[in-house]
């Protein structure tokens, strides 16, 4: 079984959603980047979403774009990002690692020798903003050949007739894209959220996540009651550009804020249920 | 087979909008849907004689065409070889090539009931000829455009605003064109329902550079037809410049099938190829992935993507249409490379011997028009495409040429 269906069945066990980070790989730098992410399930992250910095996101909003700029200036590479999981996998053998990019730095790399690599390192899936199904021979299917959990986004725009061709290869978990917009731009609607992972739910058959809009433990407590887990990124990644001085090193004190920030939104998407 | 040339150069894209490897649909899920209904309401569209009648009718009457094909008589007399003519695409409605394409998709997106126009735009061109459409249908006209872009080509952007589009500066990454672009497919999964997406040039998912291909086709029509009946026979080779390459597209893909018709891209080297500062993908890069489609492309050896730098705002794009990466793989177009000075040469040589200035983009296909016609007999017939008028350019050429010019 894979760490992410593992992750998920435990999930289900608990009654609860999970609580899935996004930071991106080597923001500020390397050494920084690792320490938080070795500290994140610590503060109740259940998945941890790594970012593959590119130089043209298209699809985030300007706080995810400035983190994958800073980690571009601080000398990260794609090749660094896997060494990460690779060092954070040392001693953490539990915590699904689902690394977020575009296709360009990965085809760069070489497909097989990425799909190699990524599973050696201990990456157990991959979101590639920019692969639709209709381009699933490029890394979709090479990817679940080499036993690599390959998870589609879902938005808005998915109706009856695309949701298909969304489910088919799809693998781990579905990603719901709860605004039609970039990463952090608007605030998602519960009602319709909930509507929407029900119908994917049974659509798919896979645990649905939710994510793009959630900046707060209030809005990711709403999204947790229905959803199998909600994906926070631009609020943990505000956090980190608030914790660095003007020359973009961390600030005294930094590990801590931006870990204390992560586990208040895990506590209230934990709770939510409770509530 | 005895050869592995196709058939046929002009038979792609394939199903899935594949030139061979490049081309595609590298876009957000959320963009998918509106992808397929683009391409959906294209089909309908392309086959409608009506959509036809309406293009042609305001090709020749807003627009201005057909334009004419022009013997550069000095031009030739200078050069001493091949027989110069120039495709006078300068001269339509708006000062280039850029308004054959953007009627073409305004009048589409009508069809759609879509009511919001986004476009990106460079030196400005491409954004004038979207807001100056608009404003003839009435549509509300968003242009994104890189912040030091509109600093340099501040004359377009008032342009843009007087026809009533709203001009918006773009600050994330560096500032210029790709970012713009960017921010409008950023936009444009903002604003799924109303936003239609008036791409400037023949790249991005499919089926863009088809669509655009198809719309600057026009010109490579009209020079077929206006040289057989000039000279009773066709070009023997035809040169024109390379940014996103949909001029070059469009005066090119009518003779790709004509194998004696000898055809020349010319990219933009900018300060040369040996360094980092130039715009040449096919020519300086390797393929990738980008805004949407796969191509040729200015990219470090971690696959992120490198500035394009060129004289010429409207060359300095990291990318360039797939269809010409399919065809510089097979070699059916040869893509070559001129330096900023050389274009800025060809920019004055064109104004001083024929009394047309031209804008810094065709200039570079002038550039190595003088490079290639002093050597070619002068029963050699060269079309080149004038795609641009050089009014945008005064400045700075000025600037360059070291004019001090009052404010």
């Amino acid at each position: 079984m894979s760490r992410i269906q593992a992750r998920f069945e435990a999930l289900a066990a608990e009654g609860r959603a999970g609580f899935v980070s996004f930071v991106m790989a080597g923001d500020p730098d390397y050494d920084t980047s690792l320490a938080l992410i070795k500290a994140l399930p610590g503060a109740g992250v259940d998945v941890l979403e790594v970012g593959m910095p590119f130089t043209d996101p298209m699809a985030d909003g300007p706080t995810i774009q400035a983190a994958g700029l800073r980690a571009l200036k601080g000398g990260q590479t794609l090749a660094k990002t896997l060494e990460m999981v690779r060092a954070l996998r040392a001693e953490n053998a539990e915590t699904p690692v689902v690394l977020m990019g575009y296709y360009n730095p990965v085809y760069s790399y070489g497909v097989a020798r990425f799909l190699e690599d990524a599973k050696a390192a201990g990456v157990d899936g991959l979101i590639v903003v920019d692969l639709p199904p209709e381009e699933d021979a490029e890394l979709c299917l090479p990817a679940r050949a080499a036993g690599l959990d390959f998870i589609r986004l879902a938005t808005p725009t998915t109706d009856e007739k695309r949701l298909p061709r969304v489910a088919a290869n799809t693998s781990g978990f579905i990603y719901y894209v709860s605004i039609a917009g970039v990463t952090g731009a608007a605030v998602p609607k519960p009602a319709e959220v909930r509507a929407a992972v029900k119908r994917l739910r049974e659509g798919v058959g896979l645990p649905v996540a939710v994510g793009f809009g959630v900046r707060t433990p209030e809005t990711a407590a709403a999204l947790a009651k229905h959803a199998d887990a909600v994906v926070v990124g631009s609020a943990i990644v505000s956090a980190i550009e608030a914790n660095l001085t003007l020359k973009g090193t961390p600030r005294a004190g930094f590990l801590k804020k931006v870990t204390a920030v992560a586990a208040s939104l895990a506590e209230a998407v934990r709770k939510a249920r409770a509530a | 087979m005895a050869s592995d040339q196709p058939n046929s150069y002009r038979a792609g894209p394939d199903d899935e909008g594949r030139f061979g490897i490049y081309g595609g649909r590298f876009v957000a899920e959320t963009l998918m849907p509106l992808i397929l209904d683009l391409e959906a309401a294209w089909q309908a569209a392309r086959k409608d004689p009506a959509y036809a009648a309406e293009m042609t009718h305001l090709w020749r009457h807003y627009a201005g065409r057909p334009s004419p094909l022009y013997f550069a008589e000095r031009l030739t007399e200078h050069f001493g070889g091949a027989k110069i003519y120039f495709k006078r695409d300068e001269l339509n409605h708006t000062g280039s090539h850029k308004i054959n394409n953007v009627l073409g998709q305004i009048l589409l997106a009508r069809r759609m009931g879509k009511t919001r126009v986004i476009a990106e735009t460079g030196a400005g061109q491409h954004g004038v000829a979207t807001a100056t459409a608009c404003a003839r249908f009435g549509l509300k006209c968003v242009v994104f455009m890189g912040a030091a872009d509109v600093e340099r080509q501040a004359p377009n952007v008032f342009r843009m605003k007087l026809l009533g589009a709203e001009v918006r500066p773009v600050t994330a990454g560096r500032g210029t064109l790709k970012d713009a672009m960017n921010e409008a497919l950023r936009d444009w999964v903002t604003n799924v329902a109303d936003t239609f997406y008036c791409i400037g040039t023949a790249a991005g998912p499919h089926p863009y550079p088809t669509m655009v291909r198809d719309f600057q086709s026009i010109i490579g029509l009209e020079t077929r037809e206006q040289m057989l009946e000039r000279e009773g026979r066709l070009p023997d080779s035809l040169v024109a410049c390379i940014g996103g390459g949909s001029n070059a597209i469009g005066l090119f893909h009518p003779f790709l099938d004509d194998p004696r018709v000898r055809i020349i891209g010319v990219e933009a080297g900018g300060k040369g190829l040996e360094g980092s500062e130039h715009a040449a993908s096919l020519t300086g890069g390797r393929p990738g992935v980008l805004h949407g489609n796969r191509t040729y492309l200015l990219q470090d050896e971690d696959g992120q993507i490198l500035e394009g730098h060129s004289i010429s705002a409207g060359l300095d794009y990291p990318g360039v249409g797939p269809e010409h990466s399919w065809l510089h793989d097979r070699k059916r177009v040869e893509y070559v490379a001129v330096t900023d000075k050389e274009a800025l040469e060809a920019f004055q040589l064109c104004s001083l011997k024929e009394g047309i200035i031209p804008a810094f983009e065709p200039a570079h296909a002038l550039a190595h028009v003088a490079k290639i016609a002093p050597s070619l007999p002068k029963d050699h017939l060269l079309v080149m495409n004038l795609c641009g008028r050089g009014d945008k350019d005064v400045f700075a050429a000025a600037k360059h040429l070291g004019w001090e010019m009052g404010q």
